[in-house]
């Protein structure tokens, strides 16, 4: 079976600095890859370099068996648009209201748009009551679900979470988990999140991955990731400041 | 022998750096200038947000550029009063007001308040989303940012711009006509023939033209600060202020050279 998304000795520096360095990945479609790994790890630039925002030096990356690197113009922009993003901090457009950021990538009549837009609201477990409300209006629990409610409204075909709970509650952080299960499940989507939270991995992921210095040192299904018996992993799944992997506390 | 080579090295390096650093700049500014104008006539167009625009960098700016128009004509009104009484040339005030207001004051002083006020907001704005990842936001929701922000700015700037310093020309105008009247007893109808008769159509498209320029600049150094704008809130705030800051300094360079080229053969 072809992967949806295959990732091939990727390669991406800024300046001096190495941030994927040959990253291997393969993605089976509507299957929920939750890639873990600590800040700075070059998870977003993955992502990013997968989107075609951010351009890798080398290295192959395929949807559908179709390289993708290189795409411009309107291959660019029709490549992006099979994807849905529900970013770190929300990125709701705080200029709209709530239904507009929805609709945002929806055309036709805004009678239409705003309907799909509430049908979407309901999907993440919001009323049409904030439709017309600004994001700044909202908690961050609830822009989290506009934001995801933004994402999937263009039903796109694969999904990329970033760090879908940070700024959570642990109790909303769990709220966005399942829904995230849900519409992967639902919608058959194929998800993509990183994350480092360990709760949301466990909860979203068929299958994990772990990122670190810029390579992929383990993946395996979600069931193995206590047994996985490779000390980084073990050190991160178990949230320890002992073991192989040293913080790096000062500038060098 | 060894320490004075070092030296050399040293100041060569830094020499070499700011130099690469200057065109690396350039060519950054100017890919970016192309990107925008290459989108800029390719649809998809967003009509809403160049009204939107149009509204903001026009309607909004009138107060602030009308009010400097006409503080900045009186002043000069009396000032070439006093000058030219001199040279029992005190008459040629209205002639010298007209002409100093259409050709230079008008344009330029209107072109930096707007800088202030509108290459800040979009450096700003632009830069705020950057940051929040919004402009990301946007390429994965179907939406060019350059046409989708950056075109309407620059489109809007350049045609609002010339209707501004038309609006701001006529108040320089009136403000030395005021102070002229009110206080150096000049006779008011008189006033005007001379204004009238010394008011040269190419004047006005001189002044339409600058202005013009200007919103270009304007529009460009503030989207390009915006868009490139990196590391959270302060990264925002330098953004602003080199969008200003170049913004002005382009309307100056442009300015000289266009007066050059229309004026000074």
């Amino acid at each position: 079976m072809t992967a949806k998304i295959a990732l091939a000795n990727v390669r991406k520096r800024f300046g001096a600095k190495v941030v994927l360095d040959g990253v291997d990945l393969s993605i089976a479609p509507a299957e929920s890859m939750v890639i873990i790994g600590g800040s700075g790890t070059g998870k977003s630039v993955m992502i990013k370099s997968i989107l075609g925002l951010i351009r890798p030096e080398s290295g192959s990356i395929t949807v559908d068996g179709r390289e993708v690197t290189g795409l411009r113009g309107r291959a660019l922009a029709d490549h992006q648009a099979r994807f849905g993003m529900l970013f770190q901090g929300g990125a709701l457009f705080d200029s709209l209201p709530i239904w507009r950021n929805i609709s945002f990538a929806l055309s036709g009549p805004a009678r239409e748009r705003r309907a799909a837009a509430i049908d979407n609201l309901a999907r993440v477990g919001l009323g049409a009551d904030v439709a017309d409300l600004r994001p700044s209006e909202l908690s961050g629990g609830m822009q989290k679900r506009v934001a995801l409610a933004r994402a999937i409204a263009a039903k796109p075909e694969i999904l990329f979470f970033d760090e879908p709970t940070t700024g959570l509650d642990p109790i909303m952080a769990d709220v966005i988990n399942d829904l995230i299960r849900t519409l992967v499940t639902d919608l058959g989507i194929t998800a993509l999140t990183i994350t480092h939270d360990m709760a949301s991995a466990r909860k979203i992921a068929d299958q994990v991955a772990m990122l670190y210095q810029g390579k992929i040192i383990w993946h395996g299904p979600r069931a193995e990731i206590d047994t996985a018996g490779n000390p980084y992993v073990d050190q991160f799944v178990n949230g320890r400041a002992e073991g192989p992997i040293k913080m790096q506390l000062h500038s060098l | 022998m060894t320490g004075l080579f070092t030296t050399f090295a040293h100041a060569l390096i830094a020499l070499g750096t700011v130099v690469i650093g200057l065109f690396g700049s350039i060519g950054r500014l100017t890919r970016f200038a192309g990107t925008a104008l290459s989108r800029l006539v390719r649809p998809p167009y967003y009509p809403a947000q160049l009204f939107e625009q149009m509204l903001v960098i026009g309607y909004f700016s009138l107060p602030v550029v009308g009010l400097t128009a006409l503080f900045t004509g009186s002043a000069l009104a009396q000032q070439i009063y006093i000058g030219g009484a001199r040279f029992n040339a005190a008459a040629t005030v209205p002639a010298v007001t007209v002409i100093g207001i259409v050709r230079e004051l008008g344009p330029v002083l209107g072109g930096l308040m707007v800088a202030g006020r509108v290459a800040s907001a979009m450096a700003a704005e632009l830069g705020t989303m950057r940051v929040t990842e919004q402009i990301d936001a946007l390429t994965t929701l179907r939406t060019d940012p350059f046409r989708y922000l950056v075109a309407p700015r620059i489109v809007a700037a350049v045609l609002v711009m010339p209707v501004l310093v038309l609006v701001s020309n006529a108040l320089g105008v009136m403000g030395g006509w005021l102070l002229a009247t009110q206080r150096l007893g000049f006779n008011s109808a008189q006033y005007l023939n001379t204004t009238a008769n010394y008011l040269k159509l190419d004047d006005v498209m001189s002044s339409m033209v600058k202005a013009a320029v200007f919103g270009f600049f304007i529009a460009l150094m503030g989207c390009y600060h915006g868009y490139h704008s990196s590391g959270g809130a302060a990264g925002v705030g330098r953004a602003t202020t080199n969008a200003v800051v170049s913004a002005f300094i382009l309307i100056l360079l442009s300015n000289l050279i266009i007066t050059v080229i229309v004026f000074g053969s």
